[in-house]
């Protein structure tokens, strides 16, 4: 019989001292069957009536030896299994792989794939930003309304990604060396309305919560996490940003063309809820104005080296670490290669489990039902998690 | 520049003897090979050295490479270090156990880098590395009671499948031999 | 005021509410079954193996190369070479499957068996509506199940179709202008030796 439980000969609440009124500590197991936990994903939470004392995130739920089966499959094979990795946010997925691959193997990529890539990718990012904003406001108890003004936003988006791809979600897009298919006759059109479209949802998204006070009251001041803390513990992404750390993978690395394109990082100051929601925002705008000044510049020209090969593909013996700003935070890929066909050594950095480290930090102190909105906030998706 | 980064600890961390590792690959990221005696000295110095300032532990890697003629065989740490105040890296570490069966601890930099944490617990888990030092050293992604460990290149995994496996050759025969074992 | 912020996102709710009475917008949902959208060209669910002509067996594209038996990443693709050799599009006599079965449980709808195929034999259906009652067997297709003629590859993806129509038209073409200066007529389908240089 499979047991999930913390091993026997350690108790959860030793030396925990229960002061807030109540007699004794209460254990519970938030999760793994949940409807707020974003996926398979257990808490074990010890509370003194219902603040928060110590918390134990308990995953693996969902892993699938991704980076095993990537050892016996050729690298080509790997990319649909990166899909799934976040699965919300697929293209991104498939170009961090890629990149690292091409790092693996000095290939060069053309122009036109390159923006191509930055188009998806921003994409992406205002797919998965929609996404978790309206589960945030779903945790809070605003019952769907705002959930679904996002999704109806992004179901333009991901119409956008079958025309192009063929699949909403599992895109397997990006290839070692470029991209995999043209754009179809017009998409970039297509594309261009919903880019012009999307600031006025914003505008009303915000009109609906930014200034809601029922919102602010739940978000500000709520699960702090400090900008030592953060640097220490890898958070990256939106909620490094928002604790203050101007730190951005496409500004810092400045892998692909995104040095050519002109675009802010919104930073918070305070480390709470409020400010890990107004920076996915904020950075939602950033990601229009990449994507207007990308579409505007698209080049003609081939979308795939010539050099690169489909079938046959065997990298010289070596490794490379290649990374980039994923919606969720730095998505990174690991690769050793032993010059067969198949990778030596596989392995994904899942942003989602390193921003999981500082939860217990976070969240203790507060009650239950803030505990769900700071998880909210992390924005984990568990297939990255787990792998 | 990871030349320098040698001589300089060298001279600050006394007896610790980094050794560099090239990298065959067109990506450039050689690596840093550290003893275990003095690994937490030298990841310190890294994290607080005021031109270097590596302070995010970016990705923490186990690796498995099997025995061969001339080496018994080991297990690996791989550090991936950048700095989110120079905004330069990586800076890649290695720390190697000295088998793959008995002698196979390793000191824990989740001391030095708290995102070290649940990654040196998914080395625990999938190749049996002991980190020593880590405040909470147990399984993670698999359940607590399992035994062996999965990533490693010699892992034989179970024959007693729970679902109907797909037509393949080699599935379906240990499938069918484990039906045939078990009494119905 | 307090309570100002909440005022104006319920004017946000009431402007999404009465506007989906009126602009097609804000209420974008479809009934269906009984409406349906239109699936875009690209669109891809599962595979399945193109036929020329009316007779499956005789004008099916697939060779029994096994390539996309090798480059599928869940392994779904079951392959065995028939014994005999049967003639193509342009009359060189081929193996072709005796047992081609997909695992459509397995599969993963990546797409790699097609863009691996040099011989557009295999294509990407877009059915989706594929439930069975049958969990162990229904979803192991095999070769009859898979074969569809290439008027329907027509109908689901128009342009790839035409493209792929015209190219091995090409190849056609070109294979019956090499046949000819060797034989008179050309009404063999064993392929000619190269004619001597001087003929032209």
């Amino acid at each position: 019989m499979i047991s999930m439980t913390t091993p026997p000969n350690q108790e959860m609440h030793e030396g925990l001292v229960a002061d807030g009124g109540q007699d004794e500590l209460l254990e519970i197991a938030l999760g793994p069957h949940h409807p707020s936990t974003h996926g398979v994903f257990r808490m074990d939470v010890v509370l003194d009536g219902e603040r928060v004392v110590k918390l134990k995130p308990v995953f693996g739920y969902l892993h699938r030896n991704h980076e095993k089966i990537a050892e016996s499959a050729s690298y080509l094979a790997s990319m649909p299994y990166t899909d799934r990795l976040d699965y919300i946010c697929s293209l991104t997925n498939n170009w961090a792989y890629a990149l690292a691959v091409e790092k693996l193997a000095g290939l060069q990529v053309p122009e036109r794939a390159e923006y191509i890539r930055v188009i998806t990718a921003e994409l992406t990012r205002l797919v998965n930003h929609t996404a978790t904003i309206g589960f945030l406001t779903q945790e809070m108890g605003a019952s769907g309304t705002p959930l679904m003004y996002a999704f109806r936003e992004r179901e333009k988006i991901l119409d956008l990604f079958e025309s192009l791809t063929g699949s909403r979600m599992m895109c397997n897009y990006m290839r070692f060396g470029g991209c995999r298919v043209e754009l179809p006759a017009g998409w970039l059109e297509q594309t261009k309305k919903v880019v012009k479209d999307f600031p006025r949802f914003l505008d009303e998204y915000e009109q609906l919560l930014t200034g809601n006070e029922i919102f602010m009251a739940r978000a500000q001041g709520v699960g702090v996490l400090k900008k030592d803390l953060a640097i220490n513990a890898g958070i990256t992404g939106p909620m490094l940003r928002a604790s203050g750390v101007n730190y951005d993978i496409r500004k810092v690395d400045k892998y692909g063309i995104y040095d050519r394109f002109d675009f802010k990082i919104p930073l918070g100051e305070h480390g709470d809820v409020y400010d890990r929601y107004m920076v996915r925002m904020l950075e939602m705008r950033e990601s229009l104005k990449i994507l207007n000044q990308a579409l505007r510049d698209l080049p003609q020209g081939p979308i795939m080296d010539p050099k690169a090969k489909i079938r046959g593909f065997r990298p010289k013996p070596g490794e490379s670490y290649g990374r980039i700003e994923a919606p969720k935070g730095e998505l990174g890929f690991y690769l050793i290669s032993d010059g067969s066909p198949n990778p030596f050594r596989y392995r994904v950095r899942p942003p989602s489990l390193i921003n999981l480290t500082v939860l217990e930090d976070m969240c203790r102190g507060y009650s239950i039902a803030d505990t769900i909105v700071i998880f909210g906030t992390v924005d984990i998706v568990l297939g990255e998690v787990d792998r | 520049m990871l030349e320098e980064i040698k001589v300089r600890l060298e001279t600050s961390v006394p007896g610790c003897s980094p050794e560099i590792i090239l990298n065959g690959s067109p990506s450039g990221q050689h690596s840093l090979l550290l003893d275990s005696a003095h690994a937490v000295e030298a990841a310190t110095f890294l994290r607080d050295d005021a031109e270097l300032r590596l302070d995010y532990c970016s990705n923490v890697t186990g690796v498995d490479w099997l025995p061969t003629e001339t080496s018994p065989g080991y297990l690996e740490a791989v550090f991936h270090l950048y700095s989110m105040e120079k905004k330069h890296g990586p800076v890649v570490l290695r720390l190697r156990t000295e088998n793959r069966t008995d002698r196979v601890h390793l000191p824990s930099l989740t001391p030095v880098w708290r995102s070290a944490e649940f990654q040196e617990r998914e080395i625990f888990d999938l190749y049996g590395i002991i980190f020593d030092g880590h405040p909470d050293l147990r399984r993670i992604l698999m359940w607590d009671e399992f035994e062996d460990h999965p990533m490693r290149k010699d892992y034989v995994e179970p024959d007693d499948y729970e679902y109907e496996p797909t037509a393949h050759d080699d599935v379906l025969t240990k499938a069918k031999q484990h039906a045939i074992r078990q009494p119905q | 005021m307090l309570g100002e912020g909440i005022l104006k996102g319920l004017v946000e709710t009431a402007r999404n509410f009465f506007g989906s009475f009126v602009s097609k917008d804000r209420l974008t949902t479809v009934q269906f079954p009984e409406e349906r959208l239109p699936q875009p060209e690209a669109a891809r669910n599962f595979p399945f193996l193109v036929y020329d002509g009316d007779n499956w067996q005789a004008g099916m594209r697939c060779v029994a190369c096994q390539i996309c038996e090798k480059e599928c990443p869940p392994k779904c693709i079951f392959i065995e070479k028939s014994s005999d050799k049967k003639p193509d599009y342009t009359g060189k006599q081929q193996f072709y499957p005796a047992v081609f079965n997909i695992d459509v449980s397995v599969c993963m709808s990546c797409q790699i068996c097609v863009e691996v195929c040099p011989f557009d034999a295999i294509e990407m259906d877009n059915a989706f509506e594929l439930s069975t009652t049958d969990r162990f067997g229904g979803l192991l297709w095999n070769r009859e199940q898979l074969a569809k003629p290439n008027s329907y590859f027509h109908k689901i993806h128009p342009a790839t179709a035409t493209e792929i129509d015209e190219r091995l038209a090409a190849a056609k073409a070109k294979a019956e202008a090499k046949a000819k200066p060797g034989a008179d007529g050309g009404a063999s389908t064993t392929p000619q030796p190269d004619p001597p240089p001087a003929a032209n």
